[in-house]
């Protein structure tokens, strides 16, 4: 295989076959929510939302608790030129991104609707509503991108059905939740989920973001942005810890776990940490038979951006010996402003078989994909 | 260095930057006033295309809190991560060592110099006109 970023390079290479890439975090948006998402929703929810909002677990209706880094949390050059806002126009973002970057398989990941609305029906009737969206305006448009099963996961029978209505259906590779969950992700009250996602052969993706109600630190709100995006390093340790010692990789066999922009560089001295716990006070523990970092190792994958950028950037290759090259993911999150270039993403030199893990083969097997 | 023609003045009276190819390399040109100012357009940092990005003014604090802001315009914003470069040096504020965008020296012609330039081909130049010219 010859993977290739630039379509264009093509030229240069004569008749080698260059292979596209796979891109694991591609963010989609409603251009005008009424006209393409209501029409999967049930009449009351169109003037409920009318009447009361989408209101969830923050203080605040329209935004988030931190500014972000750019308006929209965009690149400011993602606005399509045809109006709308980053990421609600196929066709600027094929134009953008897809082609110039020569993605094969892109997983979009909608944000900030549905997910965690306080009226759990609503949140039910809209993430449903976005699945159905996801369908009709992405993926029956363009074969290279593939979606996420939204789930209302507060009531996981309901999400249990969600994942049910789409199971077997090609235009979806995974069901999504949001790292900051109101409970502990290992928590038996997911349980269900990740049985109905292990049954369906998809893996749960975990998006960093979300509001679970509590601060987005151990220790209380942070003053900063940069810190609100510092602290998904933390919450996803946290959700690791929870589902090894909860025994969610030792009870459901065939669970896979994507986890999407929180870093990666520290999942090695996480696995280290738990394997030395785990040796000294397993007994506090029911159903955690092997070592932390074997589940670790056999059931997670990481997503690669925003990458960490030291400045030996040979520091970033071994980390991902650490992690094993077999495990992290490409992803540019576009159209959001912390975007990684495919290009620019890893500067270093890297042997043939870690550039196509890196850049593609790695989602297929995360998603449970034959390599097309 | 060799110079080429990029533009007409009268190009920008109705925008302060354009993205011009020389020798397919892409430079953004910036005019603040009767200043002219030109950089490779590719961010230094990840790429980001500069033409995008703001012209923001130099913000400064002494202690926090105390924020004070100078040269209007003078500090260019990437679309992306928002690295930040001092249009005049290039220079990135955050690691001024580390990232630097790479500028070209820009001059204003008039038409009967342009001619003299040489990289006119894309150019019908006006003797009365005034035109952009970037080193490379």
């Amino acid at each position: 295989m010859n993977i290739e970023t630039n379509p264009q390079a093509q030229d240069a290479g004569g008749a080698k076959v260059r292979t596209g890439i796979a891109d694991c975090d591609i963010h989609p948006s409603p251009r005008d929510f009424e006209k393409e998402v209501y029409p999967f929703l049930e009449t009351r929810w169109q003037r409920y939302i009318e009447s009361y909002g989408m209101v969830q677990r923050v203080g605040f209706m329209g935004g988030t608790q931190y500014p972000k880094g750019q308006p929209r949390a965009s690149r400011r050059d993602s606005f399509p030129p045809g109006g709308g806002g980053p990421g609600s126009d196929l066709a600027f973002m094929r134009q953008q991104h897809l082609d110039p970057h020569n993605v094969e398989l892109g997983v979009m990941i909608p944000l900030r609707v549905g997910q965690q609305i306080l009226n759990i029906d609503l949140a039910i009737a809209i993430c449903s509503a976005m699945n159905d969206w996801q369908i009709a305006e992405w993926t029956s448009q363009e074969p290279r991108l593939k979606g996420s099963i939204l789930t209302a996961y507060q009531d996981a029978g309901a999400a249990v059905r969600e994942i049910e209505r789409h199971a077997g259906k090609d235009d979806f590779v995974q069901v999504s939740m949001l790292s900051r969950t109101p409970e502990p992700m290992g928590n038996r009250m997911y349980w269900p989920i990740y049985e109905a996602a292990a049954a369906a052969g998809l893996p749960v993706g975990v998006h960093a973001f979300g509001y679970g109600g509590t601060p987005v630190t151990g220790g209380g709100w942070p003053s900063y942005y940069m810190e609100d995006m510092m602290a998904h390093s933390q919450s996803c340790q946290a959700l690791i810890t929870s589902m090894v010692f909860e025994g969610v990789f030792e009870r459901i066999p065939g669970f896979r776990l994507v986890i999407v922009e929180a870093g990666i560089a520290w999942l090695p001295a996480l696995a280290w940490r738990l394997d030395a716990i785990w040796r000294k006070n397993r007994g506090e523990l029911t159903a955690v038979k092997r070592p932390p970092s074997d589940y670790i190792r056999e059931c997670i994958w990481l997503t690669s951006q925003p990458i960490e950028e030291p400045d030996t950037r040979q520091h970033l290759v071994d980390a991902i010996d650490w992690i094993g090259w077999d495990r992290v993911l490409y992803a540019s999150d576009y159209p959001h402003w912390d975007f990684d270039d495919p290009q620019q993403v890893l500067p270093v030199k890297l042997t043939r078989a870690q550039r196509d893990n890196f850049f593609r083969d790695n989602a297929f097997s995360a998603y449970g994909l034959s390599d097309g | 260095m060799a110079r080429h023609v990029v533009a007409s003045v009268e190009e920008f009276d109705k925008t302060d930057r354009k993205l011009v190819q020389v020798k397919g390399r892409p430079i953004v040109v910036f005019r603040l006033g009767e200043e002219w100012f030109a950089m490779s357009n590719r961010c230094p940092h990840m790429g980001g295309s500069l033409c995008e990005g703001q012209l923001i003014s130099l913000v400064e604090a002494e202690r926090p809190g105390e924020v004070t802001m100078s040269r209007e315009g003078e500090i260019l914003r990437c679309p992306w991560h928002g690295w930040e470069f001092d249009i005049r040096t290039g220079q990135s504020r955050a690691r001024p060592a580390a990232f630097r965008s790479r500028q070209h020296p820009v001059s204003v012609v008039s038409g009967a110099e342009a001619e003299s330039v040489g990289n006119l081909e894309t150019f019908e130049v006006r003797r009365d006109g005034r035109y952009v010219v970037v080193e490379i």
